[in-house]
């Protein structure tokens, strides 16, 4: 008996029965879950599948039952532009490994209408159906994840970068408002940044505020002070302020000293700072409560 | 052996460190600051360390111990200049050198000098200014 090649069959049942499988599969993509949950228009996933569909075929027809192989590598990049849309439009793993998988049934069909007598070529079609399907099904899960990972490093270092601004308030004067928890990585960033922009902006004098910051334990007053004496270091003075009032009551009962110039809130540190500068706010005109 | 110049500007002594610091240049350094300060009777040191890229622990505690023999002598010492990665070093090895004057730059290092100088010269009616004029 000679040996059946699986990739012929599949090929010519693809060619032969393109109408009905595409039917079958757009059907059984329409009753999935994708479309329910409203992120993908039904035009746009019948244009994808019937866009994959094709590329399945012409890369059968370019040979090979390799899905790593050159022949496929346009269908590859279709299916990695599909999942990476579907990662950042928020699917489901589950619907995006469907939108391949599900071809599956109308191909098996396909094969079993056209083949019903002869088992071998049947076996044989079925196999290397299952061999490409699974494997441009794991190819979609593989860039779903790397997408999804990308989603979230991105965000990650957004956040981080958002939440470490410093600001210059004035002459000589910055401000660093801290918002989340501190710990080590990020009062590395901060404190980077904080003293770059000393050199930067020659300041005499950095407002640390730490309305933001929803806790401070021992570990958070270290991180702090860590960075008050580093600044001072440059030959810059800080003064923490924003401390809440059940935080300072936290603080002197755990016992954290802080030992910096803290002031209740950023504005009276501000005027702190002006004053240290040799500055002064005064109001231009008196008061309309003063002018009666 | 390499030496780091002493300046001498009034009644302060300047040295800029222009070379990475080894240990023993760092050892020449307060020997040969010491002698100067005990020569000029400077009341002010202002370190430079713009050009410092690379700080230990030793050359940390070189700094310190600087400050505290200057101190003895009456001098104060005033660090200036210290770049972001050094001075996150030092305060990562807990060299946080308390009881250091520190300065931005060296106009600012100088001012502080200066405002020092001033001071004892009003408050103390300056008997050492007194001797040499």
């Amino acid at each position: 008996m000679t040996r059946i090649d699986g990739a012929e069959v599949l090929k010519r049942t693809l060619a032969d029965d393109e109408a009905a499988i595409l039917d079958a599969w757009t059907l059984s993509l329409r009753e999935g879950t994708s479309l329910q949950s409203g992120r993908i228009r039904e035009a746009e996933l019948q244009t994808q599948a019937r866009a994959v569909y094709r590329q399945l075929r012409d890369a059968f027809a370019a040979g090979g039952l390799d899905a790593d192989a050159e022949g496929f590598a346009q269908l590859r990049d279709t299916l990695a532009d599909i999942s990476r849309s579907r990662a950042i439009q928020g699917f489901t793993p589950t619907d995006t490994a469907n939108f391949v998988y599900s071809l599956k049934p109308p191909v098996f069909e396909a094969l079993e209408k056209a083949h019903a007598t002869d088992a071998a070529t049947l076996a044989a079609g079925t196999r290397a159906a299952s061999r490409v399907l699974d494997r441009l099904g794991l190819h979609t899960m593989e860039v779903f994840l790397a997408s999804r990972e990308e989603v979230i490093g991105r965000q990650g270092q957004e956040i981080a970068e958002l939440s470490t601004p410093v600001v210059r308030l004035w002459d000589g004067i910055l401000a660093l408002p801290l918002i989340g928890t501190l710990d080590s990585a990020r009062t590395g960033v901060v404190m980077e940044n904080l003293l770059q922009a000393i050199v930067d902006e020659e300041a005499e004098i950095a407002i640390i505020d730490i309305t933001g910051v929803p806790t401070v334990d021992t570990l958070v007053a270290q991180h702090l002070l860590k960075t008050v004496a580093a600044a001072r270091l440059m030959g810059a003075d800080c003064i923490v302020s924003g401390i809440r009032p059940q935080i300072a009551q936290t603080m002197v009962h755990l016992g954290v000293e802080l030992n910096v110039v803290s002031k209740a809130t950023l504005a009276d540190a501000f005027a702190v700072a002006l004053r240290r500068t040799g500055r002064k706010v005064v109001r231009q005109q008196a008061s309309i409560e003063g002018r009666g | 052996m390499d030496r780091i110049p002493i300046l001498k500007l009034g009644g302060a002594l300047i040295v800029t460190i222009q070379v990475d610091m080894h240990d023993r240049l760092a050892l020449a350094l307060e020997e040969d600051l010491t002698a100067m300060i005990a020569r000029t009777g400077a009341r002010g040191v202002l370190l430079e360390i713009s050009a410092l890229e690379i700080v230990d622990s030793f050359i940390g505690r070189m700094l310190v111990s600087i400050a505290a023999v200057s101190r003895v002598l009456d001098a104060e010492t005033v660090v200036a200049g210290m770049r972001p990665a050094v001075a996150i070093t030092l305060v990562e090895l807990g060299l946080e050198l308390t009881g250091i004057k520190t300065a931005l730059n060296v106009e600012r290092g100088m001012a502080l000098i200066q405002a020092r100088l001033a001071e004892e010269e009003d408050g103390c009616g300056g008997d050492r200014e007194g001797h040499e004029g």
